[in-house]
């Protein structure tokens, strides 16, 4: 019996980002290929798709651009999520577009990353596009990166151009925040599979992993430790069974921090104080738990805590508020004003909110911030203020991605309008510090 | 691993007595990341909509998303009722399963029923027999009928190619249509379950999950299943390189032999359009065996409905199929 089958490894949710045309399905489908996660059905298809268009052999990138328009068009549209596993670890990838207008796609995607991989063609180096998604990376709190330096087989002299991009790319991203542990650089063929999964022997000059063993060692750094308990209250569980006559439970998935049974909580907004007295899953109680597990939290007092309060550790809770700094990034196609009313979603909790000023936009192009801009566009970034009707328990984002996090919804179609980080996460762009940028 | 893991049906005795136990970091598995994105999602939509329902089909993957719904509320009933589309070429033995497993959780069922639309000419039998593509006017009707605001479903992302494209939360129009241009991004785990009065939100927990979490799963979680899942006994003819029972779809056919070969499913659809596998894999560590060395995809294998064309889940899904 073969236990790789049978034990199920950690996940790491992983996402691509980069330009059109820099291989970015191809590199996908090789992803896919390499750890076996494509089957002979799919081969089959794309292999009699490739040839219904007159290639000669299978195009691998017709294993992940599934949809009409985009095997018409021969791009990809919109995100897609994407799965393969190693004896050592599952992926979850989310595959987005590279077209500079489907930038929503790639703040969707990298929404939830613990590692992107960026790609720019070897022939090009780091260009424009490159530094843009860097800069989204950074905003969104992207904990690791990979520049994969694909196409390597196409240039000359490839141990000095790759020297080059990579120098150049740790200059970026040292600038923008990152540190030199959490980025790497890796020449790669996508199309011929080179230091993919397998180490290449045209790239002497590389000693380092390839891709795959890095996505596979890379740390999963889930709980980024930096707060206490946040936990939302996603639904009260009431039984009112014979059995639980009096069962009254906090039903939700711990955002940040863990959980202990004695610890002291408070409830937010109210201020409430009091102690978790158990921890329940279905599959019996728990003496802690962490961050990511579902659980229902059972308290010592009869409180008052329903859906859309936050039950945080009481040593270091954030302080609600009802006016705040945010970044946003926009996604919908009417543009972004002051005065807008829409509804905010952070947590669990919808609320009312009136947009303010407009502080500052972020110029992706130059990389540089622009003062009082007079709306925030389709795939535009900007800070901005904002004033909620009920008081909002968040932390600032750059601390905590779950808990600083929030989204901005249309009140009349309930479209998704923008996605929130709750301070000012440009700021911290350094962007005067690296003029040498633009 | 959790010290002491017990089926849904044990938990209904109150687990107090039980030690707790220290749930470190270390041993949080991709199985129990997977469980609880899953849970949480059951937990918003019972937070946020009136009258959600859960597709049940009686096949591994609804089976699983009940299993998860059951522990997302536990120790109370499950919130929601279950729709099942019977096509009328269902294979007897998961009929008889879905209603055991409404029984034994004592759980609200609706049915709707194809043959009612055969019957009184709402629908009419298509030339090739197959039924799966009648499921959707039935399904949006029900939906419409008992105005239900959000449908669970057991679809999963690894499915099929136009599937990876899907959100956890999928807005559908009046006419149940999926657009797949028009998708709301979804971000962090902040999900948008806002729609106008006639739309609905098609809602997919186990998104995340493939094939092989799907049996890794049933294996630690002892789910049970209809037993046609594992390999046993039976009376199959091929048609189109699948093996096929017969049945009221017709078959075997002239030129159709019939043979009494051990077989299992590995997907549980319309009886005309879903095939066996020839196997031996009679229990769970034998399927897990069998699945992550399969060079097949479940629906390659088995499933003649996803051959009509290169799109043919996409178009399907446009008019209002899950």
């Amino acid at each position: 019996m073969s236990s790789i089958h049978h034990h199920a490894p950690d996940l790491l949710r992983i996402a691509t980002a980069g330009s059109v045309d820099d291989g970015k399905s191809t590199l996908v489908g090789r992803l896919l290929y390499d750890t076996k996660s494509v089957l002979a059905d799919q081969i089959d298809a794309v292999t009699k798709a490739s040839v219904d268009r007159g290639l000669e052999g299978p195009d691998l990138s017709l294993l992940v651009d599934g949809l009409r328009a985009e095997r018409e068009q021969g791009i990809t549209i919109d995100v897609a999520y994407r799965y393969f596993a190693t004896p050592a670890r599952s992926f979850v990838l989310a595959d987005t577009p590279g077209h500079v207008q489907y930038t929503r796609n790639t703040v969707s995607g990298a929404s939830t990353a613990q590692l992107v991989i960026l790609l720019v063609d070897a022939r090009n180096g780091v260009v424009s596009q490159t530094r843009r998604h860097a800069a989204v990376m950074a905003l969104l709190g992207v904990p690791q990166l990979v520049l994969a330096v694909n196409k390597i087989d196409l240039v000359e002299d490839a141990a000095s151009v790759y020297a080059e991009i990579s120098a150049e790319f740790a200059e970026l991203t040292r600038s923008l925040g990152w540190s030199a542990e959490q980025v790497i650089s890796i020449p790669v063929s996508a199309l011929n599979g080179d230091n993919v999964a397998t180490r290449s022997e045209n790239t002497s000059f590389y000693d380092g992993p390839t891709l795959i063993e890095h996505l596979e060692t890379v740390p999963n750094l889930t709980d980024r430790k930096q707060v206490g308990l946040r936990f939302p209250v996603q639904y009260v569980i009431r039984p009112r069974t014979p059995e639980f006559p009096d069962y009254r439970g906090y039903a939700g998935q711990i955002a940040a921090g863990r959980v202990s049974v004695g610890d002291e909580v408070v409830i937010l907004p109210s201020g409430t104080r009091t102690t978790v007295s158990q921890i329940d899953t279905a599959d019996g109680q728990l003496a802690t738990a962490h961050t990511g597990r579902s659980v229902t939290i059972l308290l010592s007092d009869d409180v008052d805590a329903s859906r859309g309060d936050l039950i945080a550790s009481a040593v270091d809770a954030p302080e609600p508020v009802q006016q705040f700094s945010a970044t946003v990034c926009w996604l919908a196609e009417k543009a972004l004003r002051p005065g807008a009313r829409l509804l905010l979603k952070h947590g669990t909790k919808t609320t009312q909110a009136i947009v303010g000023s407009l502080e500052v936009l972020f110029d992706e192009q130059n990389l540089s911030l622009v003062d009082a801009p007079d709306t925030v566009e389709l795939n535009q970034i900007g800070r901005i203020a904002i004033q909620t009707a009920e008081p909002i328990a968040a932390d600032d984002y750059q601390v905590n991605r779950e808990s600083g996090s929030f989204l901005l919804i249309d009140p009349q179609g309930g479209n998704t309008l923008g996605a929130g980080l709750v301070g000012d996460a440009l700021e911290n762009l350094h962007l005067t510090a690296a003029p040498e940028l633009v | 691993m959790w010290a002491a893991r017990m089926t849904i049906a044990d938990t209904t005795a109150n687990s107090a007595a039980a030690a707790a136990v220290v749930d470190t970091a270390d041993d949080f598995s991709t199985l129990d990341a997977l469980e609880s994105e899953a849970i949480h999602i059951f937990r918003e939509v019972a937070g946020e909509f009136e009258r959600p329902v859960i597709l049940f089909s009686g096949g591994k993957d609804s089976t699983v998303l009940l299993h998860v719904a059951l522990k997302a509320f536990w120790p109370a009933p499950l919130p929601f009722a279950l729709l099942h589309v019977d096509t009328g070429h269902n294979l007897p033995e998961v009929l008889e399963f879905r209603d055991q497993v409404v029984e034994r959780y004592n759980l609200r069922l609706h049915v709707a029923k194809v043959e009612d639309y055969l019957a009184d000419g709402r629908l009419t039998e298509r030339p090739d027999g197959v039924r799966n593509p009648l499921q959707t006017i039935p399904l949006l009707d029900a939906i419409t009928e008992n105005r239900f605001d959000a449908v669970f479903g057991g679809g999963r992302r690894d499915e099929e190619r136009s599937r990876a494209k899907e959100r956890i939360f999928s807005l559908r129009n009046a006419f149940g249509q999926w657009d797949p241009k028009r998708q709301r991004p979804e971000l962090w785990n902040l999900y948008n379950g806002r729609h106008a009065p006639g739309e609905h939100v098609r809602v997919f927990p186990l998104s995340n999950w493939t094939e092989l979490d799907v049996w890794r799963y049933i294996a630690r979680e002892q789910v049970l299943l209809p037993q046609i899942y594992y390999a046993h006994q039976r009376d199959v003819f091929l048609r189109d390189g699948m093996w096929m029972t017969p049945g009221p779809w017709g078959g075997p056919r002239e030129g159709e032999e019939l043979q009494r070969l051990s077989v299992r499913y590995r997907t549980v659809g319309d009886g005309s359009s879903t095939g066996a596998v020839l196997s031996d894999a009679a229990d769970n560590d034998a399927v897990l065996d069998e699945v992550a060395a399969s060079r097949l995809t479940e629906r390659g294998a088995t499933r003649g409905d996803d051959r009509v064309s290169e799109a043919a889940m996409e178009d399907r899904k446009r008019e209002g199929y899950f």
